[in-house]
């Protein structure tokens, strides 16, 4: 597959210029670029979702022009999405066959194809379990089956590792080096360098849009992939010195929260958590299960306290939960030495709870307003926003004007929407406005996903520099780097309980991923080794 | 950024216009195709605005629409759609006629028993909305209109003269007594036989002022328009939702429960089965032409009073009046059309700017160095 000169423009920002890549059949090639730099819309391209303004794609040396996914499907081009397109309650097999009836139908004959097609590449897919009993790894080998299926020579995967953990995306690697072997052609787009270089065989680096270079995987490391994907080195979300306490900030005893019916149920079912057998007692699913399992933690002053664990396990209970927003059934939270367990989800801001949240665009932004008002968004009880019961816009806005200065949101100014601003500028100005108000306990929520690299260095080293202030800090993140490089201390949870504690200095990512399947639990003691280069990851793309 | 600003205006107002412009060529379309004469209404009309007398009747009415297209906003501000401020409206001039008219007062006290119990009857049906809402998770959009129907049934047999209401000598109409003259609010004399501006008028005007403080420089008022934004941010922010949902239900139906004050203190002193209906519903329509703003809904309801009062005399001419409802109703429809039109665009165009001042180095210089 050959692409030459493909350039598309959105308003306001060109987003792929003149990109050239060719890809060899029969190979695993990667495209690596930070978030922003233009790898989804290249992609979506490929895929027949947009159309380039100009340039031509060429398959087996035929040139070709897609308006519509399914012209792609049709020239043997499959996709495996980020986010996986399965339906929850039905079987593998009809998920399989879900609009390519007219293949082989949707009986015998279907399933023997799948049988066929799972043996050869040892995807290990079995045809008749419910999609929602499966864990993400196998969701993940359902969709690359059902691209197969529909017979693609050539398959899209984007980001595929960033769902999964250390264990589970080395049998991911496995998989892909089967299609290969059987001559199929991967594209493989990611921003995790280690990864790259132990699967790929040729690598592409995309940078603002277009493409800089290509690296040879034998030969580069991941810090000239680095350097050619960000023009310098990346940064390293370490913390040096210990800076904890042993004042007790924020205390939670017996945190308990039981699902209250079918409204709760729905965004969990979505992220179900992943179980290494591929199965999930029923009476877990069923109503009434306990989204928080008795949770017990301390953080003290000057601390970080990480949470791993894979993504619908309680997290998102955890944090609703210490800020206000879900009432528990049982449980006593303790901040800075007040039991705050009924306090309303103002006073617990006021009393200084910072809150950066995992999805910015639901929980810490306003899109369709200024800057401005997004600085008083979450804080408009408190100095300079307001004064007895009426708001000071002018002292908002200039010191919206400060937050915009100190933490490098690029804007041309504090009057635009804040939906025109890019996804880490938007983070910043978040991040910004949380420490202005110098919290004693701050919840940082996947704080820099999404978020490209320049601003994910000043997003560590504002909680950093917080930190040494006094902040305790709840750190939840799916980038097992960013958690083990930034946290004093590590507790991992599972289905709604904390399963394990695991000490930062001595855990490797591949120990703490298997307790996030629950394969460990208790302390984990951490071998010798730190992984050698600490791998630039966050997940999604720039939104 | 005074480049941004001209830019929001030119958008702020584009929308309206587009929306008012389509609606009169539309309405010209109808006019053709019923083989009238397209110019010579909207000419009549116009010549019948610069009568002193229209005027003052124009200006009534819009005092009128004000207040009950406020009602309306303050719902849409906060992303509710409060679809009952007629029957608010109708429920609550009924009750404060028959208050004010049982009882006799020294002047000011007697207006302010009127109107405080026009706000709080207003208030207490919407309010029902508003629990119904927070306790059952009614759509407001079902449980206002139906109060709609249940207010009118109500006021039905309410001004029945076994119940409330009043049969005046050899007259069909029922009303609910005259008010005492202590209960009228003083209007002002254009003098001439030309009329009153009622005195409620310039109350509509007070409270447009208010609003606009309200909303935009206290607390109360960033908490309800975040909660309109994005209740989820709202909510993480420390709003409490169904608070804030009941408070904004109850201050909406205040607001139209003082919709039916004008022509009650100053014209009607008596709800009759006369008294002017679907005032609530062209608020509906108002408050979108103008854009939940105090002073756009201002020149929307000035624009409306002048289609009410200024194709009053189509008739005699032989047009029929009924075309300025034809263009109320393409109104509507324009407005959103041309709304989500403009939205669109300007959106775009901002996104469009910020990214080009971005390029050509126009941010607002930071303290860091770039690493990336």
């Amino acid at each position: 597959m050959e692409l030459h000169g493909i350039t598309k423009r959105f308003p306001g920002v060109v987003a792929n210029k003149d990109i050239a890549i060719t890809v060899r059949k029969g190979t695993v090639h990667a495209l690596i670029g930070e978030n922003g730099a233009g790898k989804s819309t290249l992609m979506k391209i490929l895929y027949g979702m947009q159309k380039p303004d100009e340039g031509t794609i060429a398959i087996d040396g035929e040139q070709v022009s897609f308006s519509s996914p399914g012209d792609a499907i049709a020239r043997g081009i499959g996709m495996v999405h980020q986010h996986f397109m399965l339906a929850d309650n039905l079987t593998v097999l009809e998920n399989v066959v879900l609009g390519g009836e007219k293949l082989y139908g949707i009986g015998a004959k279907a399933r023997r194809k799948i049988q066929e097609i799972s043996d050869a590449y040892g995807l290990g897919v079995r045809p008749d379990a419910l999609v929602e009993d499966l864990g993400v790894a196998d969701r993940q080998r359902v969709e690359i089956l059902k691209v197969l299926y529909r017979g693609a020579k050539i398959l899209i995967l984007d980001e595929p590792t960033a769902v999964l953990v250390p264990q589970e995306v080395d049998a991911l690697f496995d998989n892909l080096r089967e299609l290969k072997a059987e001559g199929l052609t991967v594209i493989f787009i990611s921003h995790k360098l280690g990864e790259v270089l132990k699967v790929a065989d040729d690598i592409t680096v995309i940078r603002r849009g277009t493409t800089v270079g290509t690296a040879d995987p034998k030969t580069a490391t991941t810090k000239q992939l680095a350097e050619l994907m960000v023009g310098s080195e990346l940064p390293s979300p370490e913390t040096r010195e210990s800076t904890v306490t042993d004042v007790a900030m924020l205390k939670v005893e017996g945190l308990t929260l039981t699902e209250s019916g079918a409204a709760a149920a729905a965004p969990l079912t979505t992220a179900a958590p992943p179980d290494p057998s591929g199965t999930v007692s029923l009476q877990e699913i069923g109503a009434g299960r306990k989204l928080l399992d008795d949770v017990s933690l301390t953080i003290h002053k000057g601390e970080i306290l990480g949470i791993a664990g894979v993504e619908g396990n309680g997290q998102t209970e955890l944090i609703e939960a210490l800020m206000g927003m879900a009432t528990p059934d049982a449980g006593v939270i303790t901040l800075d030495g007040e039991d705050i367990s009924k306090v309303s989800v103002r006073k617990r801001r006021e009393g200084g709870i910072g809150y950066i949240p995992e999805d910015r665009h639901r929980h810490g932004l306003l899109l369709e307003a200024p800057l401005w008002e997004n600085r008083i968004l979450g804080h408009v009880t408190e100095a300079p926003n307001s004064r007895r019961g009426i708001l000071d816009p002018k002292a908002a806005r200039q010191d919206t004007e400060r937050i915009v200065r100190e933490y490098d949101v690029r804007t041309p100014g504090i009057d635009v929407t804040a939906a025109s601003l890019s996804g880490g500028n938007q983070q910043k100005l978040i991040v910004g406005r949380e420490m202005s108000h110098h919290p004693k306990f701050l919840i940082a929520a996947h704080p820099t996903r999404g978020v490209d690299v320049g601003a994910q260095a000043q997003i560590w080293d504002a909680i950093r520099d917080a930190r040494r202030e006094g902040l305790a800090v709840l750190l939840i993140s799916a980038d097992l780097d960013e958690l083990i490089g930034l946290s004093d201390t590590l507790r991992v949870m599972y289905r709604g309980k904390l399963v394990a504690d695991a000490d930062p200095a001595t855990i490797t990512p591949e120990q703490l991923g298997s307790a996030m399947t629950g394969a460990a639990t208790g302390r984990l003691e951490g071998g010798d080794e730190r992984p050698e280069q600490p791998e630039q990851s966050e997940d999604g793309d720039a939104r | 950024m005074m480049k941004f600003d001209k830019d929001k205006l030119i958008i702020g107002a584009a929308g309206p216009v587009l929306a008012l412009v389509s609606s009169f060529v539309l309405t010209m379309l109808v006019l053709l195709a019923t083989g009238l004469d397209p110019i010579e209404p909207i000419q009549l009309m116009i010549e019948n605005a610069g009568y002193s007398d229209i005027q003052v009747l124009i200006i009534n009415q819009t005092g009128i629409y004000y207040l009950a297209a406020l009602a309306v906003a303050i719902g849409f501000r906060m992303n509710l759609f409060n679809i009952g401020v007629d029957g608010q409206y109708r429920l609550a001039a009924m009750l404060s006629a028959v208050v004010g008219a049982a009882v006799e007062l020294p002047g000011p006290l007697h207006i302010l028993l009127i109107v405080l119990v026009a706000a709080l009857t207003g208030a207490f049906w919407a309010g029902i909305a508003g629990i119904l809402k927070t306790t059952r998770g009614v759509s407001e959009v079902v449980s206002t209109i139906m109060l709609n129907a249940i207010a009118t049934s109500l006021i039905a047999w309410l001004i029945l003269p076994k119940n409330l209401g009043v049969q005046p000598q050899g007259s069909n109409d029922l009303t609910t007594g005259e008010i005492a003259e202590s209960g009228w609010f003083p209007g002002i004399d254009m003098g001439q036989g030309n009329g009153e501006i009622y005195g409620f008028t310039f109350v509509a005007l007070a409270l447009g002022v208010v609003y606009w403080f309200v909303l935009n420089r206290t607390r109360f008022g960033f908490d309800l328009r975040a909660t309109g934004e994005s209740e989820s941010a709202a909510q993480a922010s420390g709003v409490d939702a169904k608070k804030m949902i009941l408070t904004s239900m109850l201050i909406s139906g205040g607001l139209a429960g003082l919709s039916g004050m004008p022509t009650l203190l100053g014209d009607t002193h008596t709800y009759s089965l006369s008294f002017p209906v679907g005032v609530g519903f062209t608020a509906i329509t108002i408050a979108l032409l103008g854009r939940n703003n105090p002073v756009g809904i201002l020149f929307a309801a000035l624009l409306f009073a002048f289609l009410d009062k200024a194709s009053s005399s189509l008739d005699v001419e032989g047009y029929p009046k009924e075309i300025t409802q034809i263009m109320q109703g393409i109104i509507v429809i324009a407005v959103v059309v041309s709304y989500e039109l403009v939205r669109r665009y300007g959106t775009r165009r901002q996104q469009q700017k910020v990214g080009e001042e971005l390029a050509a180095g126009g941010a607002i210089k930071t303290d860091k160095e770039v690493s990336a």
